[in-house]
C-alpha cells in the first residue's frame, strides 16, 4: 500500500516535470501574444506554482506515509495525489490565453470562504441532530410528562434492566430545581455587586482608576471555571461552614450555597465589565444635561444614564444567568451533586450540567439509558439556554435607545 | 425666596449629595470586594501551592503519592490539545469571518449565519461535549482522543475568533479597500495584502482571549470521556512501541488518549486527601498563570493597537 504509492508519487511527479517542459517549449502564437502574452504567462506561472506546490505535497505526505502506517498519512498521501491530477488537468485544459485565471482564482477563493462560514452553521446543525437523535431514543423510553414533571431522579436505579424506563425515576425536576437555586443564589450576589461596581467604573472613577480597574476585571472574567471549583472546595465552603457554625446553622461542604455564590463571585467581573460598557455607550451629552440641571453623580446615574442603557445592562445579566446555568466544573466539585428536591441551600444538590458531568466520569457504554439521558438533559439546558439568549436579544432590540 | 424655603432646599441639595458619596463609596465598596474576594483567594492558592512548584512537579506523572505526582502529561496533553484547537479554529475562523465581513451580501441566508454565530457564543461548552461525544466519539469513531479534544475545543471557540477578526476588519476604513481596488487589485489581493496584514493585532487578540478560554475549559472534554489518570505521554512519532516493535506513526499521537490541565486539577480537587489539594492549588496556579499572561498579552495588544494605529 505504501510503497506502490510512493512508486507511483515519484513516477508521476518525473513525468509531470517532463510534460511540463515541453509544454514550455511551445511557442504562443504571435496573436495571442500580442492579444494578452503577459497575462497567460503569469496565469502560466500560477498553474505552475500549484502543480509544483501538489508535488511537493504529495512527496512529503508518501514520505511521511512509508514512515507511518496510520490511515492520516495514506489518506494525506493519495488525497495530494488527486489534487495533484487535477491541479495537472487543469493546467493542460486551461493554457490558454483566453482563460481568465484571475476570475477562477477568485471563484476558488469564495467558495473556500464561504465553507469556512458554513461550519457555524454546521456545527449548529450537529449539536440540534445529536441532542434530538438521542434525546428522542430516550423519550422512546421515558415519556416526556415524566421526564419534564417528574419529581424523583435516580437514573443509576433505572440502569438495571428491570427498571428500565419505570416512571419516576427519571423526573427531572429535582435537577431543574438545583439549577434554579444556584442560579438565584448566583445572582443575588452577583447582581448588586456587579452593578454597584459598574456605576462606580462608569460614573466616579476617574480616569486613572479605570485604566487600571477596567483591565483587571477583564482579565478576572478569563479564569478557568475550574480553578474556581478548587476555591469553593479549599477556601469559600469551610470559610461558610465555620461561619454557619458560629450562627448555628450546619452548612454542609458540598452545598448548594458554597456552589452557588462562587458562582456569583466568578460572574461579577463579567457582568460588571459588560454593564460599565453599556453605561459608557451613553452619550456624555445625556449625563451633562443631568449634570447641568444639577443632578449629583449618582442622580445621573439612576433617572439618565441606567433608563438609558438598560437594554445593555439586562442582557449583560442575562448573559450572566446563562452562563450560570451552563456553568459545570463548580457544581461538579462543590455541589454535592444529590438529586434531591430541596430548596435548602445548605444541603447538597445537583444540576443538569453536574449529572452530565456525573455520568460522564462513569464509563457508560455507547446507546444505553443512562447515555441517551445525559443527551435528554443537554437538550433541556439547551432550550433553557436558547430561551435566555433569546430574551436579552428581544430585549437588546425593545430597550434600544437609540442616539 | 424665603429662608424656609432655601433652608428646605439646601436640606435636599444635602441629601442628593449624601446619596451621592453612599453610592460612590458603595461602589468602590463592592468593586473592591469583588477584587479583593479574588486576590484572597488567589494569594491562598499560592501560599497553598507554592510548596509544590518545582522542576520534579512538572516532569512527573501522576501518582497515588501525593508529594510525587506531577503535571507531565497534562501540561503535553494541554499544549498538543492547544495546537489542534488553534489548527481548527484559526483558519475556519479567520476564513468564515472574512466571507461574512467582506463577501457576503446583506441577505437573509447572511443574517441566518450571524445570528448562529451569536447564538452558537451562548451555548455552554458542555452542549459542545455532547456534541463531541455523540459526532466524533461515536460517529466518526475518532475516540476519546487528542484530536476529538482539539475539534471540539476548536469549534468552541471558533465564534469568538470569527467575532474578533469581523471587528478587526471592520475597523479599517473603507478608503484603504478602495485605494488598493483602484490600483487593480483583485478582491482576494485587497483582502490578503492589505486587510489581513491590517488587521493581524485585533485578529490575534481574538485568538489569545479564544485559546485562553479553550486551555481552561474542562467541562466538554471530562463530557467526551476524557480518562483522569495518564501515567505515559502520547507517542512522539517514530518511537518505537515497547509492545509491539513498531515504530509510531507521525499522526498517531492524534488518536492516543490524553488529559489535560483543568483535567488533572478537577481530579485532584475531588479527592479528600488534603495533600492532594496542595497539588490542585500549584497546578491550578500554573493553569492561572498561562490565562492570565494569555489575557493580559491580548489586552496590551488592544491597548497598543488603539493607541498606535491612525489611519
Amino acid at each position: 500500500m505504501v510503497t506502490p504509492s510512493l512508486v507511483l508519487g515519484f513516477g508521476l511527479l518525473v513525468l509531470m516535470q517532463r510534460l511540463w517542459a515541453l509544454r514550455g517549449m511551445r511557442k504562443p502564437s504571435p496573436e495571442a501574444a500580442s492579444l494578452s502574452g503577459a497575462f497567460s504567462l503569469d496565469h502560466t506561472a500560477r498553474w505552475g506554482q500549484v502543480v509544483w506546490l501538489n508535488g511537493l505535497v504529495l512527496a512529503a505526505f508518501t514520505v511521511l506515509a512509508y514512515l507511518s502506517l496510520s490511515w492520516p498519512s495514506l489518506l494525506g498521501s493519495w488525497l495530494s495525489l488527486g489534487i495533484l491530477l487535477v491541479g495537472w488537468g487543469l493546467c493542460w485544459r486551461y493554457l490558454t490565453t483566453r482563460c481568465h485565471a484571475r476570475a477562477i482564482g477568485e471563484g476558488m477563493v469564495i467558495t473556500l470562504l464561504r465553507l469556512s462560514s458554513l461550519v457555524a452553521i454546521f456545527t449548529t446543525a450537529a449539536i440540534i441532530l445529536s441532542l434530538t437523535f438521542e434525546a428522542m431514543a430516550f423519550f422512546r423510553l421515558v415519556s416526556p410528562w415524566d421526564f419534564l414533571f417528574g419529581t424523583h431522579w435516580s437514573p443509576q436505579m433505572a440502569l438495571r434492566s428491570d427498571q428500565t424506563g419505570s416512571s419516576g425515576s427519571f423526573g427531572a425536576i429535582p435537577l431543574f430545581a438545583g439549577t434554579l437555586m444556584m442560579t438565584v443564589i448566583a445572582l443575588s450576589l452577583a447582581l448588586p455587586l456587579g452593578l454597584f461596581s459598574a456605576i462606580f467604573l462608569s460614573q466616579y472613577a476617574t480616569r486613572r482608576q479605570r485604566f487600571w480597574l477596567k483591565p483587571i476585571l477583564e482579565i478576572l472574567s478569563g479564569i478557568p471555571s475550574v480553578v474556581y471549583g478548587f476555591f469553593a472546595v479549599a477556601v469559600i465552603a469551610p470559610a461558610l461552614r465555620d461561619f454557619g457554625a458560629y450562627w448555628g446553622l450546619t452548612i454542609m461542604t458540598e452545598s448548594a450555597l458554597v456552589a452557588g455564590s462562587v458562582m456569583g463571585i466568578m460572574i461579577i467581573p463579567y457582568v460588571a465589565s459588560l454593564s460599565e460598557d453599556a453605561m459608557r455607550a451613553v452619550p456624555m451629552s445625556l449625563r451633562e444635561g443631568s449634570y447641568a440641571m444639577g443632578g449629583t453623580r449618582f442622580q445621573t446615574a439612576k433617572n439618565v444614564v441606567f433608563p438609558a442603557a438598560f437594554s445593555g445592562i439586562a442582557s449583560a445579566y442575562i448573559l450572566g444567568i446563562s452562563r450560570a446555568v451552563g456553568e459545570t466544573m463548580i457544581l461538579a466539585v462543590a455541589a454535592g451533586m444529590q438529586p434531591t428536591l430541596s430548596f435548602n441551600p445548605m444541603e447538597p444538590a445537583a444540576t443538569i450540567t453536574s449529572f452530565i458531568v456525573q455520568v460522564a466520569m462513569g464509563d457508560l457504554p455507547h446507546g444505553s439509558i443512562g447515555y441517551q439521558t445525559i443527551f435528554a438533559a443537554g437538550a433541556a439546558l439547551m432550550l433553557l439556554t436558547l430561551v435566555f439568549n433569546m430574551l436579552g436579544f428581544y430585549l437588546r432590540k425593545k430597550y434600544r435607545e437609540a442616539y | 425666596m424665603d429662608s424656609a424655603k432655601t433652608a428646605a432646599l439646601r436640606g435636599i441639595i444635602a441629601k442628593a449629595r449624601r446619596y451621592d458619596m453612599f453610592v460612590s463609596a458603595l461602589g468602590l465598596l463592592f468593586l473592591s470586594f469583588g477584587i479583593f474576594v479574588l486576590a484572597a483567594l488567589f494569594i491562598d492558592m499560592a501560599i497553598t501551592g507554592f510548596g509544590r512548584i518545582n522542576a520534579d512537579f512538572f516532569t512527573n506523572f501522576p501518582s497515588r503519592r501525593p508529594a510525587e505526582a506531577g503535571i507531565l502529561s497534562s501540561w503535553v496533553g494541554s499544549l498538543l490539545v492547544m495546537f489542534v484547537t488553534a489548527s481548527v479554529a484559526v483558519p475556519l475562523g479567520i476564513a468564515g469571518a472574512i466571507y461574512l465581513e467582506e463577501y457576503a451580501r446583506k441577505n437573509t441566508f447572511t443574517a441566518i449565519i450571524e445570528i448562529n454565530i451569536t447564538n452558537l457564543a451562548g451555548v455552554p461548552s458542555i452542549i459542545y461535549g455532547l456534541l463531541a461525544l455523540g459526532l466524533f466519539v461515536y460517529t466518526f469513531k475518532l475516540g476519546q482522543s487528542i484530536l476529538t479534544a482539539g475539534l471540539t475545543l476548536g469549534l468552541l471557540i471558533l465564534p469568538i475568533v470569527i467575532t474578533a477578526t469581523r471587528e478587526a476588519l471592520r475597523a479599517i476604513p473603507q478608503h484603504i479597500r478602495e485605494a488598493a481596488y483602484a490600483c487593480g487589485a483583485s478582491q482576494w489581493q485587497v483582502v490578503s495584502d492589505h486587510l489581513l496584514k491590517y488587521s493581524t493585532p485585533g485578529i490575534l487578540t481574538g485568538v489569545i482571549i479564544g485559546m485562553s478560554r479553550a486551555i481552561g475549559e474542562t467541562a466538554p472534554i471530562i463530557t467526551i470521556g476524557a480518562l483522569t489518570f495518564i501515567a505515559f505521554l502520547p507517542p512522539a512519532p517514530g518511537q518505537l512501541n515497547i509492545e509491539t516493535g513498531q515504530p509510531a506513526g507521525l499522526f498517531d499521537w492524534l488518536f492516543s488518549p490524553f488529559t489535560v490541565m483543568p483535567i488533572q486539577i478537577f481530579n485532584w480537587t475531588s479527592r479528600p486527601d488534603p495533600r492532594f489539594h496542595e497539588n490542585a492549588a500549584a497546578a491550578s496556579f500554573v493553569l492561572v498563570f498561562m490565562t492570565l499572561s494569555m489575557n493580559a498579552l491580548a489586552i496590551w495588544l488592544r491597548y497598543r493597537l488603539r493607541k498606535n494605529i491612525k489611519w
